[in-house]
């Protein structure tokens, strides 16, 4: 079952143009316009970092920018909100460890 | 230092409102919203809205949302700055704000808040694993980008968020295994209820959450009955195979960038928990700072824009741009007062007595 | 309980909702299965002979039996989805009963479907006899069942039953 909707009651499915992005080095396809968090949901991601003290696995929980759940490494900056970037042709999204280091990225 | 007469801080329909009655009166708006695009949360409202013509009754979310960020990008007295965080707002007029990687500074005569409301959370064993979601996240995956939460969800809350996204995840495919609701009868409408009753979902009234379990993210939930003192009476847990567990259990007025502005904020559990005192004409004890929609109570999104209405008619208003001020505002106050006038509003009518400020 | 106390039982449940025993046998009605207070008056607003007023904005509907066609605008208006079309004078054991449908699939003229009552539970199988889509009613699909009559109070749901064409 593809984690995509392709046809909707109420809603016309209109995407972007195809795009390719990477996570941890692997490629992916998105959609230009969609977010990274719902490109990586997509894609069957849930998890998109692990905690800094217990290392628990962690994913997206607001979606509209409050939490900070969703925190990853996008083209090498950290602390990216997946929920409210938009996802671009090649950008590279990684799994942060820890807290992510402001200068110098991961 | 950009300048503007009212800066409004959130795009959702308060903010929308606010912006186009203080443009209509003749002031110049700067609208400010974190977002790509307007609407706030009815973007992802595919459902028909209650309430009068005047707000659009019977009209989807998605398109009054549209219906509203049209009037406001047409307006030339508006302008729109997206993708615009505001970081604070000062007592001297002052907003800084970061719009994509750039920090900028904006003095305004008049500020209006319309920052809305978050998602509350909930305290069980394993709430951060990946796969539970806000009921905005859920909302905000399928019907903004296209993407589906999960294939066997799980639904916390039977408050009209909660039973809306029932509905809504149904539209979109995806099995609804069961609405559980700690209270003895669900708080949203009938008809949300009965619209997924005659569907075949579960509502368990009554019931919690014990925990959540899975490796990397989601695989199931524990649930179980409730005596009076809100324990799990024995016998009945039950194990629900889901995937997702969407928490539908109540909004917070997002009042952070109030707090350091000093205005007097007050705790007030039928609104969603602290809100600003203000006055008739939605003024904060500041003057010049006003507040509309959920931030200064959790309520709907017609009571919204009912005080976006009377909130940028009084900014307006308070800088001279007064053409029909107080014929105008009665007719927004009074029409508020109706739509609150029902059963349904009687916990909002409580709350509202203790944040009023007479000036 | 057997059928016939199971439908009386549904009845009167319902009868508020109802026009009189004649009124029924004259051709078409709405019932609007809204019994909560809540700010709310598209069924009025979209009602063209005027059939449906309401006292305030949060009053419950009235509908006056005499003045209403059966002409479906409030299934398509109302928001939450309450408003339900019936005529009991289709045929001798039938009755047409109109309900408004938000999912995919469509069903199709001629389809045998599964009637659903109101709490999802199967009542009997039931023919489409028409579906007016959402492309001219901004989503608020209308399907139109022949039921059973004795059936006609107790459905207001469908189950799309897998692959069957009429």
């Amino acid at each position: 079952m593809s984690m995509r909707i392709s046809e909707h009651p109420i809603l016309e499915e209109k995407r972007g143009e195809e795009i390719t992005f990477t996570f941890e080095g692997s490629e992916l396809t998105g959609y230009e316009g969609e977010t990274v968090a719902a490109a990586l949901i997509a894609n069957g991601i849930k998890v998109f970092r692990h905690s800094p003290k217990d290392n628990r696995p962690r994913g997206l929980f607001c979606a509209i920018g409050n939490c900070s759940s969703c925190l990853m490494n996008v083209n090498g900056k950290p602390n990216v909100r997946t929920c409210m970037t938009q996802l671009k042709q090649g950008m590279e999204v990684r799994r942060q460890k820890g807290k992510g280091k402001i200068i110098g990225g991961n | 230092m950009l300048t503007t007469e009212i800066a409004v801080i959130g795009g959702g329909p308060a903010g929308m409102n606010s912006s186009l009655a203080a443009a209509e009166q003749g002031a110049e708006v700067t609208l400010l919203d974190r977002n790509w695009e307007l609407g706030g949360q009815l973007v992802k409202q595919t459902h028909k809205f209650f309430g009068s013509e005047n707000q659009y009754a019977g009209e989807r979310g998605i398109d009054i949302a549209k219906i509203l960020a049209e009037k406001v990008q047409t307006n030339n007295r508006i302008s729109v700055r997206n993708n615009s965080d505001v970081l604070g707002i000062y007592h001297d007029g002052v907003l800084t704000f970061k719009q994509g990687d750039k920090y900028k500074k904006l003095s305004s005569r008049q500020t209006i808040v319309a920052t809305g409301a978050a998602e509350k959370f909930l305290p069980f064993i394993n709430n951060d694993l990946p796969g539970v979601y806000g009921a905005g996240a859920v909302q905000t995956l399928m019907n903004q980008q296209g993407v589906l939460p999960g294939k066997r969800v799980l639904i916390i809350g039977g408050g009209n968020i909660g039973l809306i996204v029932a509905y809504q995840l149904l539209q979109a495919g995806v099995s609804v295994e069961a609405i559980i609701e700690a209270l003895p009868q669900v708080g949203g409408y009938q008809v949300h209820k009965e619209k997924i009753e005659r569907m075949g979902v579960p509502i368990l009234t009554s019931h919690t959450i014990k925990k959540a379990y899975g490796e990397e993210s989601v695989e199931g939930a524990i649930i179980g009955k409730i005596n009076p003192s809100w324990e799990i009476i024995e016998g009945t847990e039950r194990d629900l195979e889901v995937d997702v567990i969407c928490l539908a259990v109540g909004l917070s007025p997002l009042v952070d960038l109030l707090y350091p502005l000093g205005v007097e904020l007050t705790y007030v559990p039928n609104l969603g928990g602290f809100v600003p005192k203000r006055n008739e004409y939605l003024e904060t004890t500041i003057s010049g700072y006003f507040v509309a929609g959920d931030c200064s109570g959790v309520e709907e999104a017609s009571s919204a824009m009912m005080e976006g209405k009377i909130a940028g008619l009084s900014a307006a208003n308070g800088i001279s741009y007064s053409k029909k001020f107080k014929e105008k505002v009665k007719e927004s106050k009074e029409e508020l007062k109706k739509l609150r006038a029902g059963e349904v509003a009687r916990e909002v009518r409580a709350g509202l007595k203790e944040v009023s400020i007479s000036k | 309980m057997n059928t016939e106390k199971i439908n009386e039982k549904i009845e009167n449940e319902v009868s508020k909702f109802l026009p009189s025993k004649n009124q029924r046998q004259e051709g078409s009605y709405a019932v609007c299965e809204c019994h909560q207070e809540i700010p709310c008056n598209p069924c009025v607003t979209s009602c063209p002979t005027g059939a449906i007023t309401q006292e305030t904005i949060n009053s419950t509907p009235d509908i006056d039996f005499d003045q209403c066609v059966g002409c479906r605008e409030c299934v398509t208006a109302c928001p939450g989805l309450a408003c339900f079309v019936i005529d009991e004078t289709y045929s001798e054991t039938q009755a047409l009963l109109h309900i408004p449908y938000e999912f995919l699939p469509l069903p199709e003229e001629g389809d045998i479907v599964q009637g659903l009552d109101r709490k999802g539970n199967e009542v009997t199988e039931v023919e489409v006899k028409r579906v007016d889509d959402r492309e001219t009613l901004n989503g608020s699909n209308v399907v139109t069942l022949i039921t059973p009559k004795e059936k006609v109070h107790q459905i207001r749901n469908i189950k799309l039953l897998g692959g069957k064409r009429g």
